[in-house]
């Protein structure tokens, strides 16, 4: 029997831009309110893993030709290098510092480099989850 | 940061740069673009030399771990200076050379980046003050000296040379850690030079001799003292390139860096000195003789390397006992032995590079190193025969080369031993000169088997090879180093002043320049010169009669070697390990699950009866409510029930079902992050357990033995119950201080008002960087298990 998936695709085909909004909104609102690079990072992944369950592997792999084994690396990789970066200034390893800043327009804004940090922490867990579930899911086919 | 922590690092940004934008150079060879790399070093070497001959140190700090003592401290004195212009110098010459002999290497560019990270972490290891800060970049060294030496992986001798070369190194420089972490817990402070400021307080801890062994047992594996020497020779599988920069010139120098280092904190102990110029004296005797068997021009080179490294070790052993508190420091003339040990290794790189660069390119125009296949080569390459004769005669101690004068030295300070009347020396005084003087005539006689049985004699033809001297750029370095070799000769005191004495003045706080004399080219017929004339004349005859000699090996059978010693215990060991992996490895994912949790209650509960740290109050909690009463009780419900489940799909839905309750107990609680998390993992893990349901096995109602379920039942509720306790005692504050104080000030501390994400990127930012390292680890883990099986995937290589 062949399962009809119009329906699955076409609600994911919308939902997905909702979640990745979500994603967005919660990795940038982590600072003051809930959220956060992992949570963003894993909403994201999820919307991945919708996307796989609702298409097959090829569709979604030519839609974003994105390997995510190296996403994930690079995100491990910013983590590491952003605590270095305190050290070339002379702090302690891991050292973070915000400031605030007043551009027009936005009014004032803080910004952080603990925010670098938290991206490479959603791009390590975007990476490692939907490479656990390729690399899964591939074996099956 | 300033100019010399970041000349440490420049190697290794280089390394990645390299690798990020070098991949697809064809044009023209990468290695000249590396050449940037130590020319530069070596000017901003150079630049600090007036200063350090002035006897100003300089010293940079940059904070690393503060809380653990542990920093980025740089100390550039003269000693570290030989050792710099050593490393940045000779790592100048070998690239240009590499340049050339590896012009066709398929895999050049790991080459030139295994290359730096040497270069930088031997840079780390001369230049750190800091003994942690040492020990890391002392491994480093390690690592890339076996990924230097496997370079070649395709072949069996080069795996086995670099896995020899990694385990012996490795093993001491462990050895070499305890030793500084005593040293720490006796002196109070990681830093080398603090440690040489206050360590007369330390002398009668009894600690001392450990310490002393340890830290030797580094330098003696990385120096490859006897008997840790074997692997060297197998090291010579590398290209030789690397066998001229790593295996002669600098890695092999690490440990006596060390001992020259440390010579100021435990010179004047019998320990110090018996060690080092005994292991020192017995490795120039066997590493001399041993050479002389060898046919093979590399092996040959390595055990002389060997051999020479035994006499500068001998040579800083006996300078330390000036340090002996019962000795005027005034009066000392046995400085002269620190003076020549640092004089002899700045000349033993000149020498021993240029001949490994000579026979590499023997090796690469004739296609052999072995002597027996070689001769007659001085009428098609005049000008490597020059440099190998400079190199030879400079290393069996002949004027006019640089080599005659240290080992005048030499032999001065071993004459010197019977004047000492401390420690017993003077009863084994005669020892050292006699054992010296033997070990001395087999390195005339290998030096004159390079020379004499590879360019004299009858020209061996070899087939479809046309023998002729290589290209210019392979010639230039072994010319340069040559020209050194016979300049240091003519003009010694410029090396003298500007570079030994600093260097000396260093390992010996209180001495002054003038206490230190010149070097003399010519000192009169005195014993150090007959002893010379004796090594020629003995040198010459055994020389003729050399097939006789070698009969001698035949007295030690191969089975005895250390060789075979090493081979045997590497097997056991293997064997060993492989037992008792098998005996807890048993494949069954519930036996693992059972050593997690057993670990846990056990380490956890003990510690928490061990330290009575159980404290169980209400009083102040927030009181429940209905819901969270109601949801409380469907976990536990829906936790029997998965017990008594009959399909596999119920139990994960189930589990599920636990999850998304737990994130509703969370909004209850106002943990809105924490239920956000939750209901995200919830549905992430749910989606890969139906992905994996796929592979699992058809679920049966299985029968277990009636012990095993009391086991299990006893595991888990041990958990349960450890869990709950440290739940309920969390609170009580009564291990630790209470770190909430620090969150309830998080917006000021860390400008974020979410608490929970100030501790994850800030305050504990450590943690979350481990975390997402060990998830990318876990992440690589479960691709390569799935993706690359066995027979697949893999490309056989190996040989």
């Amino acid at each position: 029997m062949k399962i009809n998936e119009v329906l699955l695709q076409s609600v994911t085909k919308i939902i997905v831009f909702i979640i990745l909004t979500l994603a967005i909104y919660l990795f940038f609102s982590g600072h003051n309110n809930p959220g956060g690079g992992f949570v963003g990072g894993l909403v994201l992944a999820s919307s991945f893993v919708l996307m796989l369950l609702a298409f097959d592997i090829e569709t979604v792999k030519h839609g974003i030709p994105v390997d995510f084994k190296l996403v994930a690396a690079l995100g491990a990789a910013i983590v590491v290098i952003t605590g270095l970066g305190a050290v070339v200034f002379g702090e302690a390893f891991l050292t973070q510092t915000f400031r605030v800043f007043d551009i027009p327009v936005f009014g004032l804004i803080e910004l952080s480099t603990v925010t670098i940090f938290e991206l490479g922490v959603s791009l390590t867990v975007v990476g490692v989850v939907v490479t656990i579930i390729l690399s899964i899911s591939e074996d099956v086919s | 940061m300033a100019t010399i922590n970041l000349a440490i690092l420049l190697p290794f940004i280089a390394a990645i740069l390299l690798f990020l934008f070098c991949r697809n150079i064809k044009k023209f060879h990468i290695g000249w673009i590396v050449l940037i790399v130590p020319a530069i070093l070596f000017i901003t070497l150079m630049r600090q030399l007036p200063q350090i001959t002035k006897g100003n140190t300089i010293i940079n700090s940059t904070s690393w771990i503060p809380s653990y003592d542990i920093n980025f401290v740089t100390h550039l004195d003269g000693l570290s200076m030989i050792f710099g212009l050593l490393i940045t110098g000779i790592g100048t010459l070998v690239i240009i050379y590499s340049i050339y002999y590896l012009a066709t290497e398929r895999l050049i560019l790991q080459f030139y980046i295994y290359l730096l990270l040497f270069m930088g972490s031997m840079l780390g290891v001369v230049l750190s003050d800091n003994l942690i800060m040492l020990y890391v970049f002392w491994e480093l060294t390690s690592i890339s000296s076996f990924l230097l030496i496997a370079f070649w992986f395709q072949r069996k001798g080069s795996r086995y040379g670099a896995k020899k070369a990694l385990h012996i190194t490795v093993l001491g420089g462990f050895a070499m850690l305890v030793g500084f972490l005593m040293l720490y817990n006796v002196t109070g402070t990681f830093s080398v030079q603090e440690i040489i400021a206050t360590i007369g307080q330390h002398k009668d801890h009894p600690l001392i001799p450990a310490i002393i062994i340890l830290v030797l047992l580094g330098a003696f594996t990385k120096s490859a003292q006897f008997p840790f020497h074997i692997w060297l020779p197998d090291a010579m599988e590398a290209p030789t390139p690397i066998s001229a920069y790593l295996h002669s010139a600098t890695m092999v120098k690490a440990g006596i860096y060390i001992v020259a280092r440390f010579t100021p904190v435990f010179g004047g102990e019998a320990i110090w000195f018996w060690a080092v110029s005994v292991v020192g004296l017995i490795t120039l005797f066997w590493g001399s003789l041993t050479a002389i068997r060898q046919t093979d021009l590399k092996a040959l080179l390595a055990y002389s390397t060997i051999s020479q490294l035994g006499l500068i070790m001998t040579l800083f052993g006996v300078g330390s006992v000036s340090l002996h508190p019962n000795l005027n420091i005034e009066t000392i003339i046995y400085s002269q032995a620190i003076f020549a040990a640092l004089f002899h290794l700045i000349n033993h790189s000149t020498f021993k590079g240029a001949l490994f660069m000579v026979i590499g390119i023997i090796d690469f125009q004739v296609g052999t190193r072995d002597l027996r296949r070689l001769g007659g080569l001085i009428a098609v390459m005049p000008i490597s025969f020059t440099i190998a004769m400079i190199g030879s005669f400079s290393m069996a101690g002949l004027p006019p080369f640089n080599g005659f004068l240290s080992k005048e030295m030499f032999f001065t300070a071993m004459l010197q031993l019977k004047d000492f009347d401390i420690m017993n020396i003077q009863a084994f005084a005669g020892m050292f000169p006699v054992i010296a003087w033997i070990a001395s005539i087999f390195t005339f006689l290998y030096s004159m088997m390079i020379v004499f049985l590879t360019f004299f004699g009858p020209y061996n033809e070899q087939p479809d090879v046309k023998v002729e001297e290589p290209k210019l750029g392979m010639l230039v370095p072994p010319i340069i180093l040559s020209l050194f070799v016979v300049g240091i000769f003519l003009f010694p005191n410029v090396l003298g002043d500007y570079l030994i004495k600093p260097a000396v003045a260093s390992i010996y706080p209180n001495i002054t320049d003038d206490l230190i004399g010149d070097i003399a080219l010519w000192h009169g017929f005195n014993t150090e010169l007959m002893m010379t004339i004796g090594i020629v004349i003995i040198g010459i005859i055994l020389f003729i009669f050399r097939e006789y000699v070698r009969k001698i090996f035949i007295l030690f059978p191969r089975s005895l070697s250390f060789d075979t010693l090493y081979n045997n215990t590497i097997v056991k060991i293997d064997i060993f390990a492989k037992k008792i992996t098998n005996f807890y490895m048993t494949g069954y994912l519930k036996h693992y699950f059972a050593y997690i949790f057993l670990f846990f209650s056990l380490v956890l509960g003990g510690a928490l009866l061990y330290l009575d740290a159980f404290s169980f109050s209400l009083a102040g909690d927030q009181p429940v409510d209905i819901f969270m009463w109601i949801i409380a009780i469907l976990i536990i419900v829906t936790g029997i029930v998965i017990l008594f489940s009959k399909s596999r799909l119920t139990a994960i839905v189930l589990n599920g079902f636990i999850g998304f309750s737990i994130a509703m107990l969370f909004v209850l609680l106002r943990a809105p992050d924490l239920a956000l998390t939750q209901l995200v993992i919830e549905t992430v893990s749910t989606a890969l357990f139906l992905l994996c349901f796929y592979f699992l096995p058809e679920w049966k109602p299985f029968v277990i033995e009636k012990r095993k379920k009391v086991i299990h039942i006893i595991i888990s509720v041990s958990v349960g119950v450890v869990f709950t306790v440290i739940a309920l005692s969390i609170k009580s504050g009564r291990l630790f201080e209470s770190v909430a104080t620090y969150f309830e000030k998080a917006d000021e501390l860390a400008g974020g008002q979410n608490i929970v994400n100030t501790i994850l990127g800030d305050f504990r930012a450590f943690d979350t960087m481990l975390e997402v390292v060990v998830l990318f680890i876990a992440g690589i883990g479960v691709y390569t298990l799935i993706k690359y099986k066995k027979d697949k995937g893999a490309d056989k290589v190996e040989d």
